[in-house]
């Protein structure tokens, strides 16, 4: 079957109408409810997927040496909400412990942007998360879940206890609600959208 | 619960995961295609030889009738992320798959994209 298209891959992908994808991260401490967040705003139950990984985080492509000593599995959560015939929003709630951070690498790579679970219970537990997103420059919210019986906050107690500059959004949620969920994506992609005009 | 457990860490988890491994084993790797997490995948109008394939790849196939993404299939099939993709990679090295790459930050996206996104959202 000759062809003379210049990407016969693209012309297929729009015959078949396949959806491009965008992704957003829900990251924060053990338990801060990214789960909970992932599931109250999916469409679907929350999925699971393993992804194999050595310490050093290889190409997740290559898998010589997978057998080796190292070797880990990690479980993340996502969600998926489709936006239109051509594009599919997905949200991955994000390894919470520290020994999971090579992971977020891969994961962050292209993400739109991220929620900042806060858990006002430990609200420290949040600060490697909100470093990380920083230095890699990616547009993120900080989402102050906000537990029953533990101390509560205003978003700007938390703001000033976690040194959250100006320009990145803090706000209050409960996680279990898909209506305090929403606000969380909506404050999330409004700050997207700033930065970009902002930068145009 | 175990803290590693809620984590996902699959301490007997290996097990599940090296019949894939062997299978994989040899196979053309996916240089060609470098599939995401969240490159989306669906299958080709085209005539599958199943006897050529891995049962995995049937699955995937049947599953992909249906456009979705690489961690949804490996969600489904329960298969790692890592061997789903060098499994895709080779069907659609084949004509069997096609794959779209999601936005990234170098195809980012843009106003009208993100237009589409909020009000998205504002519907669900
Ligand atoms: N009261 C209250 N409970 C919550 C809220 N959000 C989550 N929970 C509960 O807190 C527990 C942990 O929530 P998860 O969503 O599993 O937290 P996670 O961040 O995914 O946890 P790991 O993935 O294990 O780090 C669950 O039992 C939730 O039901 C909330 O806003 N208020
Ligand atoms: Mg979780």
């Amino acid at each position: 079957m000759a062809s003379n298209d210049s990407d016969p891959r693209a012309s297929a992908a729009e015959e078949e109408h396949i959806p491009a994808a965008i992704k957003i991260l829900v990251a924060g401490g053990f338990g801060a409810g990214k789960t909970t967040m992932v599931g109250s705003v999916s469409e679907v139950a929350p999925l699971r997927t393993e992804e194999v990984m050595t310490e050093a985080s290889l190409g997740v492509d290559d898998l010589s040496g997978i057998e080796a000593k190292g070797t880990t599995t990690v479980a993340l959560d996502f969600g998926r909400i489709t936006i239109n015939d051509d594009l599919v929003l997905y949200m991955f709630g994000t390894p919470g412990q520290q020994r999971f951070w090579f992971m977020w690498e891969e994961l962050a790579l292209g993400a739109l942007g991220a929620v900042v679970l806060a858990d006002t219970r430990r609200l420290e537990t949040c600060f490697p998360a909100v470093d990380f997103f920083e230095r890699r420059g990616l547009p993120f919210v900080v989402a102050v879940n906000c537990f029953e019986g533990a101390h509560s906050y205003s978003a700007d107690e938390v703001r000033s206890a976690l040194s959250i500059p100006e320009g990145i959004p803090v706000v209050l949620c409960d996680a279990r609600s898909r209506a305090s969920s929403k606000e969380v994506l909506l404050t999330l992609v409004r700050s997207v959208a700033d930065r970009m005009a902002a930068t145009a | 619960m175990s803290e590693s457990n809620d984590a996902g860490l699959n301490a007997d988890g290996m097990g599940s995961v090296v019949r894939p491994y062997i299978l994989t084993e040899g196979r053309q790797r996916s240089d060609a295609v470098r599939l995401d997490m969240v490159s989306v995948v669906i299958a080709a109008r085209a005539e599958v030889d199943e006897m050529a394939l891995e049962p995995e790849q049937v699955r995937i196939l049947e599953l992909c009738r249906r456009a979705q993404s690489v961690a949804e299939v490996s969600a489904h099939l329960d298969i790692p992320v890592a061997v789903v993709k060098v499994l895709l990679g080779d069907l659609i090295g084949r004509g069997y798959v096609l794959a779209r790459a999601p936005y990234t930050s170098e195809s980012p996206v843009n106003r009208d994209v993100l237009q589409a996104v909020l009000d998205g959202i504002q519907r669900l």
